[in-house]
């Protein structure tokens, strides 16, 4: 039996039936983000029927239409790809920030990772979401300050559980030996020790995703997103003011996070179960 | 302790130079960013500011300006609005503490009650509901949350008033008036509360189970210690400890969230306040609005800490 | 030396004595007990008998995974039930039997009839409760007392099991006591309402060799005080030795030997208790070398290290001296044991010649040549001096195969990879595991087999001087006895010069030339081997080979 092998990863991710849910839709959210363009008939900016037409009333608009006539479910379909993107790319981005400075600070002890982690803490006073606002709000929104907002936003708490998985691992033995073989020290840090980290990062990673995901329809629900694009945050905050009258305009896109969000949590919890293979195999 | 409010005050003082960043880095003139949308076409008012705030000096002399009116607590002049900001947002400060106050308050006790009730009775249909309506709850856009529960329960059921504070053109009093108040709160402060009973449920199993693992669980065992004694004195007390370092991390993205709650209820909140001037493009307002929840999130991490110290007999003071 | 001659024959007495009039305290019929599928057996226990009369002290002996703990959790009914189960047999507690009971039932039972004290004190208390609470919440437990009395009692069972200022220690938390001080407040909760049965699951392994034996010394005493029965869990014969009437030898999951103890010692009859008997370092002196080298390998003189703790940006923490001035020497082929229990700084010394840790002051000269301190020091020596750790869990990278772990040092030195790969397999059949193991990952080996690849591993940088860190303690006795066997073959062979650090003198006897025995970061006794066990200066190494849990009587056949 070798090491958390594919087959072995997959039989305990299996087990969780929560997970397994969660990465099907996952996977019917990628190919709705693949073939989008296919499937919706219009363009969500296109003022295509009359305004509140209500769910299934007419055919080809299956949701419904908002405020100024356009396609509830275009817009869900577009939707979904601005939200993946952006959700993953400012993930990507924290990841490097967050993984740098937690791998540095755990790795050198003592005064650097004094330093970084007090750095870290304030910028962890500062409440993410405010400072989100207002940094997309001045530097005008669009979808690279979003990503750059939502980056400088969430890589504290990546910084801090890989600083404390490398404050960990430091520690052991294999390290110290492979400082006697001589091996330099970003060498150590790469080979030895990061892929020791790697499992909690994984998990962690598609947490981040789903947080990004419902940060970034925040800021959309607020006014700040993208102009350009139709994202499905921007669709529940037009919704906002029509409640009473068009109810389909803000249960859906909301049910399409809902769902996404959810699965990503899910397949996270799944990573977990999957990638926790007892390693030093002690019973 | 002092340290601790060393370190909070320096904080403040970082964020306060990231505010004056900023405004520096936008796009644009700083001054008519200071001055906001409205303001930048009053020629006057731009001359009026650039004279004030120095523009012409060099920039660690701005800064030092800058940061000495934000410790006079003068925080700039909403010229949409025609008020300083600090007395616009002193109004709508208590509104934005009731709310978060009172949602935190509940998150935190269902929290906990639920994860415990899930631990205790882990695989049970229970545990599996309380974890599914957890996951569910964890992962819905907070604002969706409002949205949902104006719908169901002022639009289709009207049980609940769905806006604002209390209810307009009232001239209730005392007692009444806190009623018509409470009524008002119920709405917002539960939806803000889920998301984060969903949070501190899912903590507390975790750290529940995690804890009945633990050694000095079976010595109590071995002890011949009831069962409901060991649950309260040894398995929950110590699983609350994350659970209390959770709620001081978890407080600022509260205040965070109240800016969504609060424009979905028409709650008159600092929240709001920030949604509107994000509408009118008010800057300045913005910034001030930022300052001050930050200073709120850094006090509630402060005092979170101290409590942490009163719980946890290992962690010392100061 | 009169530390051979224990006062055993009054325990013995007594004990025969009870014996004749009394109805078993416990008496365990072939109990089977299930481990969850998958596990390396169906069966942890399998048909375990045995019998425990008032008064008298059991001593069950078994190597890890030998299922001696699940017996004795059995018993207390605290197994992880419904995934290790009893299936099968009787406990009889003075007449019931315990595996009938329900939960409510036994819980009864516990603390009140019956005690239990775990192995490892540091976190076998509530961190966050009182001392006083811990102890009271056992009288809350079972009987309802007014509080003046409750604190009567429990100060004076914190005299009786030899805490010092019993009256703060009830205010204080656990964070503020040592091991050895927990595991006396473990003992009193145990013993607070005058169980008739104390179980002891191995309660003196995680301690100190002096703790030990105070904790042994305590336990006996009360025991002999009270007139209960002890069923004591240990892997040690030499603890058997000290304290058991009977003992019971258990070899996967089956009771392999049973008998009074001294007749298993002199006259142990199944090939297991022979050979875990033999197994234990008998402390004989190594054979002195011939003709010593004249190179000096490694000089140590006045090396001194200060450890600063708990200290932030703005506060100086706490400082501790893990090296005091100490001074050694070490020739070409030769073995120096430093010696000395937790604290004493052995490991730093071990740290700081190899080039982990800096050090402030003193000098380390290899070869004569005279070394800088930390990193430097690992790069003048070019890979000469090498290190062998304790903790065979945490020696090698769980993510790297056998084969890339051993090359990694000689390609780190630019040798090329085949050659290095090349020698890898070479070492692998040195160290007695075959070319296959190159392949494989750590966690497909047992303890012993990733000392040995730990070996191997030193080995492959062709080292001058092999530092070895604690290299057996975390191993079972058996296994100890082969490993220490490769470590002698492979410093004859490749006439290594080892500094072989250990808190056991009975390992230093067996290993080293030379022995320097270290207190709170001083060498308090430096000389040759023999010298220092025969006629020890110092109090402190006099109080050392006192402590050690010694065979009262060798066995008659020798294998």
């Amino acid at each position: 039996m070798s090491l958390p092998s594919k087959n072995s990863f997959w039989r305990r991710y299996r087990r969780n039936r929560g997970a397994v849910f969660g990465l099907v839709v996952l996977l019917l959210v990628a190919l709705l983000v693949a073939f989008g363009p296919l499937l919706a008939s219009h363009d969500p900016w296109d003022m295509v029927e009359q305004p509140f037409l209500q769910p299934g009333q007419t055919a080809g608009f299956a949701l419904g239409t908002d405020t100024m006539g356009r396609d509830i479910l275009s817009g869900i379909v577009m939707g979904a790809r601005i939200s993946l993107l952006i959700g993953v790319v400012s993930t990507v981005v924290s990841l490097l920030i967050g993984v740098t400075i937690g791998a540095l600070a755990g790795y050198f002890g003592r005064w650097v990772d004094a330093t970084l982690m007090r750095f870290t803490e304030l910028f962890q006073a500062i409440p993410s979401f405010a400072l989100a606002i207002v940094l997309v709000a001045i530097f005008e929104p669009s979808v690279k300050s979003i990503v750059v907002a939502i980056s400088l936003v969430s890589w504290p708490p990546v910084a801090r559980l890989v600083r404390g998985e490398f404050l960990t691992l430091r520690q052991r033995d294999f390290v110290a030996a492979a400082q006697l073989a001589g091996q330099s020290t970003p060498r150590i840090i790469l080979t030895q020790i990061l892929p020791n980290a790697a499992s909690p990062i994984v998990v962690m990673a598609s947490l981040m995703v789903a947080t990004a995901i419902l940060l970034e329809s925040s800021l959309s629900f607020l006014g700040l997103g993208d102009p350009n694009q139709m994202s499905w945050g921007y669709m529940v905050g037009a919704a906002r003011t029509v409640l009473r009258q068009a109810w389909w305009m803000a249960v859906f896109p909301g049910v399409a996070i809902l769902l996404t969000v959810l699965a990503l949590n899910l397949v996270g919890e799944g990573l977990n179960d999957g990638l926790n293979a007892r390693l030093d195999g002690r019973t | 302790m002092l340290t601790r409010v060393a370190q909070g005050l320096l904080a403040l003082m970082l964020i306060a130079t990231v505010n004056f960043l900023l405004i520096r880095a936008a796009p644009g003139d700083p001054v008519s960013v200071m001055a906001g949308e409205a303001g930048a076409s009053d020629a006057q008012y731009v001359a009026q500011l650039r004279r004030e705030f120095g523009l012409d000096k060099p920039l660690s002399t701005q800064l030092g300006t800058y940061l000495g009116r934000v410790a006079k607590l003068d925080l700039g002049y909403s010229y949409r609005q025609q008020q300083p900001v600090l007395k616009l947002i002193a109004e709508r400060l208590p509104a934005t503490l009731l709310l978060t106050g009172s949602a935190f308050a509940l998150s935190l006790l269902f929290g906990v009650v639920l994860g415990a009730m899930a631990s205790k009775r882990v695989g049970s249909w229970l545990d599996s509901a309380i974890t599914v309506v957890a996951l569910v709850f964890y992962a819905m856009p907070l604002y969706w949350l409002a949205m949902m529960a104006v719908l169901v329960f002022t639009v289709q059921l009207d049980w609940l008033p769905g806006f604002g504070f209390f209810t307009v053109g009232s001239d209730a009093t005392g007692l009444a008036r806190a009623w018509d108040i409470a009524q008002h709160l119920v709405m917002p402060s539960l939806t803000l509360a889920l998301f984060y009973m969903a949070v501190y449920a899912r903590m507390t199993r975790a750290s529940m189970l995690e804890v009945a693992q633990m050694d000095f669980v079976k010595t109590a065992r071995a002890k011949g210690v009831r069962p409901g004694r060991i649950q309260r004195s040894h398995i929950l007390r110590n699983a609350l400890l994350p659970v209390v370092t959770l709620a001081g991390i978890q407080a600022g993205g509260m205040i965070g969230g109240a800016v969504l709650t609060e424009t979905v209820f028409a709650w008159p909140g600092i929240g709001r306040l920030m949604f509107d001037a994000l509408l009118q493009r008010d800057y300045n307002l913005l910034l001030g609005c930022f300052l001050v929840t930050a200073a709120v999130a850094v006090l509630f991490n402060l005092l979170t800490d101290l409590v942490y110290t009163l719980v946890d007999p290992r962690i010392e003071l100061g | 030396m009169n530390a051979v001659l224990k006062p055993f024959d009054d325990t013995e007495s007594m004990s025969q004595v009870l014996a004749q009039t009394a109805e078993p305290v416990l008496d365990v019929r072939g109990l089977d007990i299930r481990l969850p599928a998958g596990g390396d057996r169906l069966l942890a226990v399998q048909g375990a008998s045995f019998t425990l009369l008032p008064g008298q002290t059991l001593c069950v002996v078994g190597e890890s995974g030998s299922g001696k703990s699940m017996i004795a959790n059995a018993i207390m009914g605290l197994l992880p039930r419904p995934l290790v189960e009893p299936v099968a047999g009787q406990i009889l507690f003075d007449g019931t039997d315990l595996l009938q009971l329900n939960e409510s039932q036994l819980r009864r039972l516990r603390g009140q009839r019956m005690g239990m004290v775990f192995q490892e004190p540091m976190t076998a208390l509530n961190p966050v409760m009182r001392i006083g609470e811990q102890l009271e919440e056992v009288f809350d437990a079972h009987m309802r007392l007014g509080a003046a009395e409750k604190r009567q009692r429990i100060l004076a069972a914190l005299v009786d099991v030899g805490l010092p200022e019993p009256e703060r220690l009830i205010d204080s938390y656990p964070f503020r006591l040592s091991g050895g001080q927990r595991q006396r407040v473990m003992i009193a909760c145990a013993m607070l309402l005058e169980p008739s049965l104390l179980i002891a699951d191995e309660p003196t392994t995680a301690l100190d060799v002096t703790t030990q034996a105070q904790i042994l010394k305590l336990m006996r005493d009360l025991q002999r005080r009270r007139g209960m029965a002890m069923l004591f869990i240990t892997h040690d014969f030499g603890v058997v030795s000290e304290i058991a009437d009977h003992v019971v030898v258990m070899q996967t999951g089956q009771v392999v030997e049973a008998g009074p103890a001294q007749e298993v010692l002199r006259r142990p009859q199944h090939p297991y208790t022979r050979k875990l008997i033999a197994a234990i370092p008998n402390g004989a002196p190594r054979v002195a070398q011939a003709e010593p080298d004249p190179v000096h390998v490694l000089q140590v003189q006045d090396l001194c290290k200060t450890y600063v703790s708990g200290g932030s940006l703005f506060k100086r923490g706490r400082e501790v001296v893990a090296a005091d001035h100490v001074s050694f020497e070490l020739r070409r082929g030769q073995t120096l044991g430093l010696v000395g229990e937790s604290g004493s700084g052995k490991s730093t010394v071990g740290r700081c010649i190899v080039g982990l840790a800096p050090f402030e002051s003193g000098r380390i000269l290899f070869r004569g040549r005279n070394l800088m301190s930390g990193a430097a020091l690992r790069q003048q020596a070019k890979g000469k001096i090498q290190m062998v750790f304790q903790d065979p869990y945490a020696s090698l990278n769980p993510r790297h195969r056998i084969g890339p772990t051993l090359a990694a040092g000689p390609i780190a030195q630019g040798v090329p990879k085949a050659q290095a790969m090349a020698r890898a397999l070479e070492l692998l059949q040195l160290v007695g595991l075959g070319p296959e193991a190159a392949d494989r990952f750590p966690h497909e080996f047992s303890g012993g087999q990733r000392q040995r690849i730990g070996i191997a591993r030193a080995l492959a940088m062709e080292p001058e001087l092999l530092v070895a860190d604690e290299p057996v303690s975390a191993l079972d006795v058996s296994v100890q006895a082969q490993v220490l066997k490769l470590f002698a073959e492979v410093r004859e062979r490749f006439q290594l010069a080892m500094v072989f650090i250990t808190h056991d003198l009975r390992v230093a006897g067996e290993m080293c030339d030379h022995i320097a025995v270290m207190q709170r970061g001083q060498v308090v006794e430096y000389g040759p081997t023999a010298e220092v066990l025969a006629r020890p200066q110092h109090p402190y190494t006099r109080t050392l080979i006192d402590a050690i849990p010694r065979l009262a009587a060798q066995p008659e056949d020798a294998p």
